[in-house]
């Protein structure tokens, strides 16, 4: 129907390459990006600000978790701590008087050697003791930025995160402006992790995750790998960080990097699907938007049909659709929206020739 | 002064490490039968504690405690049969992911069905202070950490019935249990059931400890600083680790909160972890089979 493909017919490489063979799926993702781009000149200020701004910046760290869970297969529980080196790095370096770029760069070279001193942790063990050592990680960065006051300023302080320019120039204060910040951090890591996969960085960390002994006959220094992975996931973790800290808190306190939110990050990733791109976004967006409408909708709903629920419940509601979602998920589709997504696309891509092999992937 | 305050420490802190051990056991059996680490135990434990509490105040302390185990035991079947059975074949990352998702649901659930704010649970202690010596014990502390010898010695027991020799086979090999003729899933869901009993041991005494809310799934940081220095596979571990992290946590936050003003007690369960890890990851008495590259 919408995709109208008739056999495979490419005569040169580069058209065997391409990110999107089909038509149609360039026009959807120009669409997408111009609507993305757009959005600050038509969505309403409250949706931008409390819905586009985080799901594309959670997204955003999504895809950098990704790169170390997806593709590479190693487990990280401690992705906000990450993040949150990053933030405080930035706010420190831009109050020192840094311009804004150098303090995001110095936020991700911050986070790259934590990643790194994680990543050594990762050389001696793996699989569950790797998980429980990233949440050591995670609470031990916590720890740090409560109990050292050089750092997060002292028990219960939120640090400012001062106005900043970009480039020098265009200031980075209205809710728009941020909006593109986040959203051009954003655009640069989802190419960066559509195209890793076709390097041989990206091959590299594949063959690590099917199995790393195979990876190794086959020639992949391990030790070396598993290091770069954490320490690029660490540094797009960091940017990350320092732009949620920059462009939607505009503060930074501990509580917005705690372990709740490194669970987060990782029902996104699960609940979007593992290694895909389109995946990260799909979560991220299905696990920020999904429980606030529905603890909000629901009791409404539920007080219209005469069923009222106790104060109790409700207050509890939001925590509870979380935990639901993600039992749920893995249950139902452990390979997640991006999953679904696949069946409701390979349906339409020899519709109405049901009968057909479908065989663009 | 100074040998009687750090006796003091020791000996309560080493009951409350106990106390943790009780938290741990949890998290051991189940890793001892199929190698999934049990995020969930936390809440296991917050659920027993919500369960023991309004059992109490209808049947009783002990009909309250018989009933919320027989409920949790029943609840930790089901988490196999119907959760954890899924999993099997699928990565690592999912199985964890599960545990900690019932954690959250688990964790809003409790709250949700009996109120957010503390609730006061007695044990039926006696309340006048208790001298040995000259250290002042916590009576609740004492009766936690005996029961937490007292259930590792029925595991021990357990594990050498005819059903127990089963669940030790399985945590050896599951496919070899599987081909003479051992039922690997019943086994798995036996050592759930059993976590379950556990937690609700657990809960009841920190029930007793802390009140109810929900800050008492808490304690799965502490269990996991134990049930890893142990060994995940070990309960005789898990209890000497228990009484390693209590008394090490206990001393060192008794003389150097003074000294860096507070905050000390978390930084030593989490340095252990570390330590234990980076240093020998199978724990105390754990088995040594972790792939190293």
């Amino acid at each position: 129907m919408f995709y109208r493909q008739c056999g495979v017919r490419h005569v040169s490489y580069a058209a065997d390459w391409q990110l999107w063979p089909l038509r149609f799926e360039r026009l959807q993702v120009g669409a997408l990006l111009l609507a993305a781009a757009s959005a600050p000149l038509w969505l309403p200020g409250l949706y931008l600000g409390s819905y586009a701004l985080p799901v594309i910046i959670f997204a955003t760290a999504t895809l950098g978790l990704d790169l170390i869970m997806g593709r590479a297969g190693q487990i990280h529980v401690g992705y906000a701590a990450i993040m949150a080196v990053g933030a405080y790095t930035a706010v420190h370096a831009v109050r020192a008087g840094a311009p804004f770029e150098v303090g995001l760069l110095a936020a991700g070279l911050a986070s790259a050697l934590v990643g790194l001193v994680a990543g050594a942790t990762a050389l001696r063990v793996k699989g569950l003791y790797l998980a429980i050592g990233t949440l050591a990680l995670q609470f031990l960065v916590e720890w740090v930025i409560v109990h050292v006051p050089a750092i997060g300023g002292g028990a219960q302080t939120t640090l400012q995160a001062p106005a900043v320019r970009v480039l020098g120039v265009a200031p980075v204060t209205t809710l728009g402006a941020r909006y593109w910040v986040a959203l051009a951090w954003c655009v640069l890591v989802t190419a960066y992790m559509l195209n890793v996969g076709r390097t041989g960085f990206g091959r590299a960390l594949v063959a690590l995750r099917e199995r790393d002994y195979a990876a190794a006959v086959l020639g992949v220094h391990v030790f070396r790998y598993k290091l770069l992975a954490f320490s690029v996931s660490s540094f797009v973790g960091g940017i990350t960080g320092a732009v949620l800290a920059f462009t939607y808190y505009r503060a930074v306190t501990p509580e917005q990097f705690g372990l709740d939110v490194s669970i987060q990050l990782l029902a996104m990733g699960l609940i979007g699907g593992l290694g895909r791109v389109l995946g990260s976004f799909l979560g991220a967006a299905f696990v920020f938007v999904v429980p606030i409408v529905i603890s909000t909708a629901l009791p409404g709903a539920l007080e219209a049909a005469g069923l009222g629920l106790p104060v109790a419940v409700l207050s509890h509601l939001q925590i509870i659709v979380y935990g639901a979602l993600i039992v749920g998920f893995l249950l139902l589709e452990p390979l997640g929206l991006a999953k679904i997504y696949d069946n409701v696309r390979s349906y339409f891509l020899v519709w109405p020739f049901g009968y057909a092999r479908r065989t663009m992937g | 002064m100074t040998l009687v305050f750090l006796t003091e420490l020791a000996v309560n802190g080493a009951l409350v490490g106990l106390m943790y051990s009780l938290v741990a056991l949890g998290i051991v059996l189940v890793y001892k039968s199929s190698s999934v680490f049990n995020f969930a135990q936390g809440a296991l434990v917050m659920l027993a504690a919500y369960l023991v509490w309004a059992g109490s105040r209808v049947v009783g302390v002990v009909g309250g405690v018989l009933a919320a185990a027989a409920a949790m035991a029943l609840l930790g079947l089901g988490i196999e049969r119907f959760a954890l059975r899924r999993m099997i074949g699928q990565p690592l990352a999912m199985a964890l992911m599960l545990t900690l998702g019932l954690e959250i649901l688990l964790r809003g659930l409790g709250p949700a069905a009996w109120g957010a704010d503390t609730k006061r649970f007695d044990l039926g202690l006696a309340e006048a202070p208790l001298f040995l010596g000259d250290v002042l014990v916590n009576r609740t502390y004492l009766a936690g950490g005996a029961a937490a010898l007292v259930l590792l010695v029925l595991f021990a027991l357990f594990f050498r019935t005819r059903v127990g020799i089963t669940l030790r086979a399985v945590s050896d090999d599951q496919v070899a249990s599987w081909s003479i003729g051992i039922r690997v899933e019943r086994a798995v869901g036996l050592s759930w059931a059993l976590a379950a009993l556990a937690a609700t041991v657990g809960g009841t005494f920190w029930a007793a400890v802390q009140g109810v809310d929900w800050s008492v799934s808490l304690l799965l940081v502490k269990a996991t600083a134990v049930a890893i220095l142990g060994g995940l596979d070990s309960l005789a571990g898990a209890v000497i680790a228990g009484f390693a992290v209590g008394v090490t946590e206990s001393v060192v936050s008794g003389y150097l909160d003074q000294v860096v003003g507070g905050g000390t007690k978390e930084i030593v369960t989490l340095a252990l972890i570390l330590l234990t890890i980076l240093l020998r990851p199978h724990g105390l008495m754990g088995r040594e089979i972790i792939e190293r590259i």
